[in-house]
């Protein structure tokens, strides 16, 4: 399965092209098509061709090419985007879904610095994109604030309220860490539910995004085509999406990344080269939150509407769900674990009333077949850089 | 006491480490000279490995002082006292096995490499330069083993075997250029070959380094003998013997504390 990375033979290019139109052909399959059977359907081809993928050595092949040819990963993806984007023009439901998954996957981005990089296990996620949403919604009641500050604000926001509660987590270790995450994402909950300066259960109403004058809600009109209002959130939520892989990605390849992957792995020889453990945690922390707050004030804005039912301890679980079903630790597997998690029981609606047992089986099934996630963490070579 | 010269690198006073009501370290006085390898040799449960954890941070002493170059590290956390020139390997690997042989190795020259996150996600290519000099001492370094590590710098560290991830670990902890290197059983787990080697390989890199101090705790006594240039023994936590290894070797204390009263 791993890449013969040593051997320097440059592979082929097509197995990039055939990967990138199957993805998205089936990714507007399982959005557009609402028969339960041909869904049924569609999603057993998916499968079926994923493992043989896999198996056959076709996603490894895939691998090599998106290595070697970043610039090409990049524009293909990009124009794929583009093409699901045009296909899916006027479903509102399925671009809110897409929308839906691409700020899961972005908060994910920022869990898989915290835990798949720095090990610092953070079951809160849900409660940091709450208060990054709370922060959208109070800012919005107040006015005056345009909306990239406010959404930036999000960010900020959950990054502060983590700064209190790194001082518990540096204090603990590994699952005693993660309780402290845990205790937190319920406090937050119970206190937004008994506050009514906060909406209490019933919640708060916000208007939907305004960037640089351009207001969210209006269709978009171009070359005599009408596209939903939805698409700017696909796009906005897309670009975000993007930007974070890139940074995250740098993040990966970098000193940061490698000592934040030395913190996880050793404290003790982390500290006696120099590392100061607090400084590494802290930084990682920062970085996860400020995706999560910044990605919630987006949904909250995109949705219009946040209750503290919205950001439960479920949702945190599911977070932290996508992160260990893509692959700890390789920021591509949230992106198809996140469809699977967010989308699927949206769209399989005779389970609906039995999701966690989907999940459960789902991701069990999974992870008996790829233990180390759909797309397994590669060792960091960084020879690239080493030798330009 | 005597007071500091310039010729002590290391310098330990009253040096006490307890762990409740048990004396790891008790009373320790130990000067390790610029220049020379000190061996440090005792009974498993001396107090050796806890005279390196000590000096180097990952445990703090519970009396007594430490200086290193002149300069109080006493009270100092680990991960400041690297940047006085002390590094170390472990009795133990503690290299990343998931991690590339050069990720292991960089960490050895982490205090000299920029940190910000500017610099490591924007400034790529200042980053991309940092990474090729580390890369040129990194090879040049595992040159010295004589072997094919310098072609295996970006294998994952968990594909070397045992002796070559020691050489890895003695690679991480020179990188820094540091002053004074703490080997904590450098031969553990290898075979009396493999000992020999490394053994060999030690001196070469000394000798290629030139200057550097080592502190040595070994209990294949072949190895104390052909490395150190003095060597002290410690029992329960005190010194009872100092000198050329040939000297302490024929002392009856050491020999008692070895063996038992006869």
């Amino acid at each position: 399965m791993t890449p013969t990375s040593r051997t320097l033979a440059r592979g082929p290019v097509w197995p990039l092209f055939v990967a990138v139109a199957f993805a998205a052909v089936a990714l507007t399959a399982l959005v557009l098509i609402e028969n339960q059977k041909l869904l049924g359907a569609a999603l057993a081809i998916t499968a079926a061709v994923c493992f043989c993928a896999a198996r056959f050595g076709g996603v490894a092949a895939t691998e090599v090419a998106a290595s070697e040819n970043p610039w090409l990963l990049r524009g293909l993806l990009t124009l794929a985007s583009l093409a699901v984007i045009f296909v899916l023009r006027d479903d509102n439901f399925g671009l809110l879904m897409l929308a839906t998954v691409l700020i899961y996957a972005t908060i994910c981005l920022g869990l898989t610095v915290q835990m798949g990089y720095a090990g610092l296990t953070n079951f809160a996620a849900a409660a940091f994109a709450g208060t990054g949403g709370y922060t959208a919604a109070m800012l919005g009641q107040q006015g005056g604030l345009p909306d990239a500050l406010v959404l930036v604000c999000g960010g900020l926001v959950a990054v502060f309220i983590g700064s209190l509660l790194i001082l518990p987590v540096l204090r603990t270790r590994g699952h005693y860490g993660a309780l402290t995450t845990m205790a937190f994402g319920v406090m937050f909950n119970v206190f937004l539910d008994a506050n009514d300066f906060f909406g209490g259960p019933q919640g708060l109403k916000l208007p939907g995004i305004n960037l640089f004058g351009w207001d969210f809600t209006n269709d978009i009109h171009i070359f005599g085509l009408v596209l939903s209002s939805y698409v700017n959130y696909v796009i906005l939520t897309g670009i975000l999406t993007a930007l974070a892989m890139i940074f995250v990605g740098l993040l990966d390849r970098s000193w940061v990344g490698v000592w934040f992957d030395v913190v996880r792995l050793d404290e003790t020889a982390a500290s006696v080269f120099g590392l100061k453990i607090a400084y590494w945690k802290v930084l990682a922390f920062t970085l996860g939150n400020f995706l999560a707050g910044l990605m919630g004030a987006v949904y909250a804005k995109m949705t219009g509407f946040i209750a503290p039912a919205n950001f439960t301890f479920g949702d945190s679980l599911v977070m932290v769900s996508i992160v260990i079903l893509g692959g700890i630790g390789n920021r591509w597997g949230v992106l198809p674990a996140a469809l699977i998690v967010v989308l699927l029981p949206e769209k399989l609606q005779f389970i609906q009333e039995y999701r966690l047992i989907f999940y459960a089986v789902l991701v069990i099934a999974i992870l008996t077949m790829r233990p180390d996630g759909l797309v397994a963490r590669r060792v960091r070579k960084l020879h690239t850089e080493a030798s330009a | 006491m005597t007071s500091l010269s310039n010729d002590v690198l290391l310098e330990s006073r009253g040096l006490t480490v307890r762990f409740g009501g048990l004396f790891a370290l008790n009373e320790l006085n130990i000067d390790v000279r610029n220049g020379e390898v000190l061996g440090l040799i005792g009974p498993n449960g001396s107090g050796k490995t806890t005279f390196l954890n000590v000096i180097s941070g990952v445990y703090s002493a519970s009396a007594g002082k430490i200086s290193l170059g002149g300069i109080d590290i006493t009270r100092e956390k680990a991960h400041n006292i690297s940047s006085y020139g002390l590094s170390r390997t472990f009795q133990r690997s503690r290299l990343c096995l998931s991690l590339s042989v050069f990720d292991n190795i960089a960490l050895g020259a982490q205090r000299t490499l920029n940190n910000g996150l500017w610099h490591n996600v924007v400034q790529r290519k200042a980053f991309a330069a940092e990474a090729r000099k580390i890369a040129e001492e990194a090879r040049e370094l595992l040159g010295v083993f004589n072997t094919a590590l310098p072609d295996k710098l970006f294998d994952p560290a968990i594909s070397l075997g045992m002796i070559d991830r020691r050489r890895v670990e003695i690679c991480r902890a020179l990188i820094g250029k540091p002053k004074l290197v703490l080997l904590d059983e450098p031969s553990a787990g290898m075979t009396h070959d493999e000992t020999d080697q490394v053994v060999d390989e030690i001196l070469g890199i000394r000798k290629s380094l030139g200057g550097l101090t080592i502190i040595i705790v070994e209990h294949e006594m072949g190895l104390i003998e052909r490395v150190t240039d003095r060597c002290v023994v410690l029992n329960y936590g005190k010194k009872i013997c100092e000198g050329k290894f040939r000297d302490v070797a024929a002392d009856p204390v050491v020999r008692e504390a070895y063996l038992g009263q006869a």
